[in-house]
């Protein structure tokens, strides 16, 4: 069984969304308590590699896009996750399934002000130590 | 007895090329714990690619890093062709191999530039000068093919802005030719050398498990086991029409390292010159007009591993996010395993061995404030330092010196 295959029977009813751009390129949307699960699926048991996520600010709503590449086939999985609460974004870290998300979840969480559940460490990455609080550089400034 | 000292290394040191700032904690001589603090560099890039145009974007990326500065441009134009439906059924066929021939030759220039400055900071100033000798012909290349040393504006959506002429082939091929040798050279210099090996073997050890767990991608990966490789996972360019090997090393210490690079850069020239030999005439631009809105994800084999782009469009003339991801952000942070439990004297070759990407100048003009005019150029220089040179032999004479032995700093 191949790895789409497998992600599609494991996850089942956990993808509300599934869209194959080209024969390489995968996204699919998940709930946002199914996040940890899902990416200790993904990466421990399939053993495909975090390449990184992608953080950005939407209309109603935070989107992250987790990329994960399977270098077997060259085909990256790209998990998109909806935060719908804009006042307080928050959702559950992945660092703790492997260190190598640590980076960008500091990243995202002062670009765009998405608060990470158990991350070990949540502290400015590339903004100075006294960036003033609330202020997020990759938000949009919608007021009127 | 136990007794924490903080030692900084950063964030501008002489050791570092780019401000980076280590805070290593050391008992005795032995590193037990270190602090990565990035971000002096920050410039605000992503954001700012949001208000540039796509054609702009090209060359915004290109001056993310002076030294993968094909790589950045390339990745970007690749995720913005996916959009369009893929570099394959958009770009001319020539084009394909000059993106390819820029992009190895941008592999060689770094790759020699990581090897001096590896040599450099284990005290062996040999290979540090020769390694940079040798990286200007590669970069009289770049001159050549497309005007400039660095920044080579080569890459837009749809195509390459500039041909290689065909009187220019013979050219770089014989440039090609007199860097084999001098590659032998540095071959025999490190890999056979018991000095090095017994300075670089089994020290800054990243295993294959903290490799995947760090998400650590190219030639640091590789050294680690982890068999990946962008550029034969999913080909991009000219790549999969010619015939070349990933290399792959097991021990993951510096090393391995120093190896993987050295081998890369062999592979580098056979895959040039298959390019050269193999390019088709014809077109080599697409002419895009205009992009449609959708998601499109770029990714090429940069010196330094898998560099991502990923961009957003809304079928306006800018893109809505584009997420850049350096192979550095996911390599800098395997020291955090990779230097702990080492002495502090094989801390920082181990910082360096994971090739942090930086920006240098290579030419240097003194101008003065008042009217701008030139005072001093690279001949200048040459002149200065021949005659500090020959003052330097004068003082050992006068001095009676002329039986010691001269010994470099390192002794």
């Amino acid at each position: 069984m191949n790895i789409r295959e497998r992600i599609k029977e494991d996850l089942g009813s956990k993808i509300t969304y599934w869209q194959e751009t080209n024969s390489r390129r995968i996204y699919f949307t998940i709930d946002k308590k199914d996040i940890f699960k899902t990416v200790e699926f993904m990466f421990r048991k399939l053993g495909l590699r975090f390449a990184i996520a992608s953080g950005m600010e939407m209309a109603t709503d935070f989107e992250i896009l987790y990329h994960f590449s399977y270098d077997k086939t060259g085909e990256i999985y790209s998990m998109r996750v909806l935060i719908e609460d804009k006042k307080n974004p928050e959702i559950d870290s992945i660092s703790s399934i492997f260190p190598g998300a640590e980076w960008i979840e500091r990243e995202m969480w002062e670009l765009l002000g998405i608060n990470f559940k158990g991350h070990p460490n949540l502290k400015h990455l590339l903004l100075c130590e006294d960036w003033p609080e609330g202020e997020y550089p990759l938000r949009h400034k919608n007021e009127p | 007895m136990s007794h924490k000292v903080i030692v900084p290394i950063g964030p501008y040191h002489p050791l570092q090329d780019e401000p980076e700032f280590f805070q290593l904690y050391v008992e005795g001589e032995k590193v037990v714990d270190i602090d990565i603090f990035i971000g002096y560099n920050h410039r605000g890039i992503e954001k700012l690619s949001e208000s540039k145009h796509y054609d702009q974007v090209a060359f915004l990326v290109e001056r993310i890093c002076g030294i993968c500065s094909s790589s950045h441009p390339y990745a970007y134009v690749l995720a913005v062709e996916d959009i369009l439906g893929g570099e394959k059924n958009l770009v001319p066929e020539r084009a394909l191999y000059i993106r390819t021939i820029i992009d190895e030759l941008q592999r060689i220039h770094s790759h020699l530039l990581w090897l001096g400055l590896a040599g450099h900071f284990i005290g062996y100033n040999t290979v540090w000068m020769w390694a940079w000798k040798y990286r200007e012909p590669v970069l009289d290349m770049f001159e050549m093919i497309t005007g400039n040393r660095n920044n080579y504006a080569m890459f837009k959506v749809g195509g390459v802005r500039r041909d290689i002429k065909d009187e220019d082939i013979p050219v770089l091929k014989k440039a090609l030719d007199d860097l084999v040798p001098a590659l032998d050279m540095f071959k025999g210099a490190c890999m056979d050398d018991p000095v090095i090996q017994a300075r670089l073997k089994g020290i800054g050890i990243l295993t294959r498990k903290q490799a995947i767990d760090w998400c650590v991608i190219g030639p640091t990966a590789r050294a680690s086991g982890v068999n990946i490789d962008v550029r034969r996972d999913e080909p991009y360019g000219a790549c999969d029409h010619i015939n070349w090997n990933v290399i792959v090393e097991k021990d993951g210490d510096v090393f391995a390292k120093t190896v993987v690079r050295i081998l890369e850069m062999y592979e580098c020239v056979s895959m040039i010159r298959q390019c050269l030999d193999k390019m088709p005439k014809g077109e080599i631009d697409a002419d895009v007009k205009e992009i449609p809105p959708g998601e499109g994800i770029g990714r090429v084999e940069a010196p330094r591993g898998e560099c991502f782009h990923y961009i957003k469009s809304d079928g306006t003339n800018r893109p809505v996010r584009h997420k850049v991801r350096a192979p550095s952000f996911m390599n800098v942070a395997s020291n955090k395993v990779a230097a702990v439990g080492q002495t502090i004297s094989d801390a920082t070759i181990t910082l360096a061995a994971v090739d942090p990407c930086y920006c240098c100048t290579e030419r240097v003009a003194v101008i003065k404030r008042s009217d701008n005019k030139k005072i001093m150029n690279g001949w200048d220089l040459i002149k200065l330092s021949q005659e500090k040179t020959e003052q330097l032999k004068k003082d050992i004479r006068v001095l009676g010196y002329q039986d010691l032995e001269i010994r470099g700093l390192g002794d």
